[in-house]
């Protein structure tokens, strides 16, 4: 291991890395401090620029976007009261009271140091953690494969959006059949092309994305541009008071950071949790350790309050990136989007990706450290001059992310047919999110369809067409009852709110 | 009977599912892979199976959850003028190139936004569009196809 650490860290550190991880902490901060706008829509707004650069550098980057665009949605969370991400909601509990009492900048480096000491926590986990279960990874067959990617699916079906299963495993359905559009990857027959040579190879996963998250997401911006309830209320961004925190806040700090960050770790490395449920869980849970005094500041401004579930959406972060590497499945909407880009460098994640290819198995786990290091020490600094950026008017912000979007794919194809395409999906997404169908699961849906499909022909061809691999092997068995537990909970929870 | 917009779009989903099994049952595959366990069917025919039995629970249900919009809080008009700009960006980017259709997209969307500072729009869009280029085809080396640049010789 302690070679591994060491190759991740000589590719890492080298000049060229470390200013992608700066550049990508940079401008996922910017990004994702942009209500509306997450990790997920930074790291695609990227993808194609990666293009140019080695696996290494690109991934590097793309794990530098991902870290800002969580600590600028913390950052909006705070000042603004509109959180950038679903990860960062709980933060504004306590952190916007914070800010109107006149204490931003202290709110923003509360949030700093624990997301740092958070991520510096699950990095520790994920460095021990990732190498054991690839080892443990390596004895998954199919069935296993087949069963486990039908549990992340039901599981982000299950936690995207709360009383919305339904609505969720219908965009599950959806992303599915878009990945069947194409050819068949072993018989090259062609499918739902509908003669369109433009389609024989399928959708790219660039343009999924693009369309429904970059594109989408401006669209909804504009579209609900005359709601009232959706008006930035703005705090002062030139006067956001001292950084510095005192000593008693460190204390409080202290105690709370280890049990979020443990807590935000398992709840990352589950499928289809992540940062939201991770912040919810850990904001609850802190509530519930302090003392009687601490627990009425809750919601007014406590420290308890803030800390905790920027603690434990780092962490989970870092806990997401376990089953990507290990498994080669992502759980989160956001390591689909990652496992979308390795697959485009031509890099298959999973148990054998630690052997074959060590440097960008190590160097991804290393940058997020580095990640972290540079949020620290770059970005707590400039805050009160990147939050201004929240001043830009969406006159110019819109269109701006609508040119990067058509950017990216004309800079793939070449070809208007994709940018029409991209039009036509994105159209769509903004309609489907207006009615709260989440994107999510699609994504995840779209990128795993292949994976899936190839995963069920070998299980159907090995027990000859009969559905027994389902529970011939105990860990499919195993893994597909946590699937029917999670289906049965939230029929019961329809059942229990209608009564 | 007033149907709610999300059953709407379940029943158009519903509908979604069943054109896509038909097209699933149609898919042409090699005679000797007719029979096959698994064939290149065999997925999409699942697939269509669950979009239906999804959407059809979906409309049968009562919602528990019910999602309200405001139509009068939703911008139409700018969203309308924002697709048609993009569409006929699609259309005339290979013609114009990158360069002037890129510019004039991001100053219309501008202008239709309802932005009038004129040298800022200015800014923002042509010598913008000029340095993202320079970044990407000039530094990073990603090329970046503009037939209209070429013909004038200002790239290779």
């Amino acid at each position: 291991m302690i070679e591994g650490i060491l190759i991740g860290l000589s590719t890492a550190l080298s000049l060229t890395n470390i200013l992608m991880v700066m550049v990508g902490c940079f401008a996922g901060t910017i990004i994702g401090m942009l209500p509306g706008l997450g990790p997920m829509t930074a790291i695609a707004l990227m993808i194609p620029i990666t293009y140019g650069f080695d696996p290494s550098t690109g991934l590097i980057l793309m794990a530098g976007v991902y870290y800002g665009a969580v600590f600028g949605g913390s950052t909006s969370s705070i000042l603004l009261n509109a959180p950038g991400i679903p990860g960062t909601v709980a933060t504004a509990f306590d952190g916007y009271p914070m800010a109107q009492q006149g204490k931003a900048g202290k709110a923003l480096a509360i949030a700093a140091y624990s997301s740092f000491a958070g991520g510096t926590i699950s990095a520790i986990f994920l460095l021990v953690a990732a190498p054991s279960l690839s080892k443990v990874s390596l004895a998954f067959r199919s069935p296993d494969y087949f069963a486990l990617m039908i549990l992340g699916l039901t599981a982000i079906s299950a936690f995207s959006s709360k009383g919305q299963f339904l609505k969720a495993m219908m965009m599950v359905v959806l992303g599915l059949m878009l990945a069947t559009v194409g050819q068949d990857s072993l018989s090259d027959i062609t499918r739902f092309t509908f003669n369109n040579m433009n389609l024989t190879d399928g959708i790219s996963f660039v343009l999924i994305v693009m369309a429904t998250f970059a594109m989408s997401e401006a669209l909804t911006i504009i579209f609900r541009g005359k709601d009232p309830n959706r008006a930035a209320k703005q705090i002062s961004l030139t006067e956001l008071g001292s950084i510095k925190v005192n000593k008693e806040e460190t204390i409080k700090m202290a105690k709370t950071i280890p049990r979020s960050s443990i807590l935000g770790f398992l709840i990352g490395v589950l499928p289809g949790a992540g940062a939201t449920i991770a912040s919810f869980l850990a904001y609850g849970m802190e509530r519930n350790y302090v003392n009687e005094e601490e627990k009425q500041k809750f919601g007014k401004g406590s420290v308890h309050g803030l800390s905790a579930p920027e603690t434990a959406n780092n962490a989970a972060c870092s806990g997401s990136f376990v089953p990507l590497l290990t498994l080669g499945i992502p759980g989160s909407g956001t390591t689909a989007v990652m496992l979308g880009a390795l697959l485009g460098f031509g890099i298959q994640p999973g148990p054998r990706l630690y052997q074959t290819n060590p440097e960008i198995f190590w160097s991804v786990i290393m940058s997020m450290y580095i990640g972290m290091v540079v949020l620290l020490i770059l970005n707590l600094p400039l805050i009160p001059y990147i939050a201004r950026i929240l001043a830009v008017p969406r006159n110019y912000l819109i269109p701006l992310i609508l040119f990067f979007s058509v950017t990216g794919i004309y800079l793939m194809s070449f070809n208007n047919f994709d940018i029409f395409l991209m039009i036509g999906i994105a159209v769509v997404a903004t309609f489907l999110r207006l009615y709260d169908f989440p994107m999510p699961p699609l994504i995840l849906a779209f990128v795993l369809g292949g994976l899936m499909e190839e995963t069920l022909r070998r299980s159907l061809l090995i027990s000859d067409g009969s559905p027994n691999f389902l529970w011939d092997r105990p860990i499919t068995l195993i893994i597909l009852l946590i699937t029917v537990t999670i289906v049965g909970w939230q029929i019961f929870s329809t059942f229990r709110k209608k009564n | 009977m007033r149907i709610s917009p999300t059953k709407f779009i379940s029943l158009l989903f519903l509908v979604l599912s069943v054109f896509y099994l038909y097209t699933a049952y149609n898919i042409q595959v090699f005679a000797f892979d007719e029979n096959a366990p698994f064939n290149a069917r065999t997925f999409p025919i699942y697939l269509g199976w669950a979009g239906i039995i999804l959407s059809s629970l979906k409309i049968i249900l009562p919602e528990k959850v019910t999602t309200e919009v405001n139509h009068k809080h939703l911008d139409y008009k700018s969203i309308i003028y924002l697709i048609i700009i993009s569409l006929i960006y699609a259309a005339v980017i290979l013609k114009i190139g990158y360069f002037i259709s890129t510019s004039l997209f991001l100053f219309a969307s501008y202008y239709f936004l309802g932005e009038r500072r004129w040298g800022l729009m200015f800014i923002l869009s042509f010598p913008f569009v000029a340095a993202f280029m320079y970044l990407l085809h000039g530094l990073l080396n990603i090329y970046l196809r503009d037939p209209f640049l070429k013909y004038i010789g200002v790239m290779g």
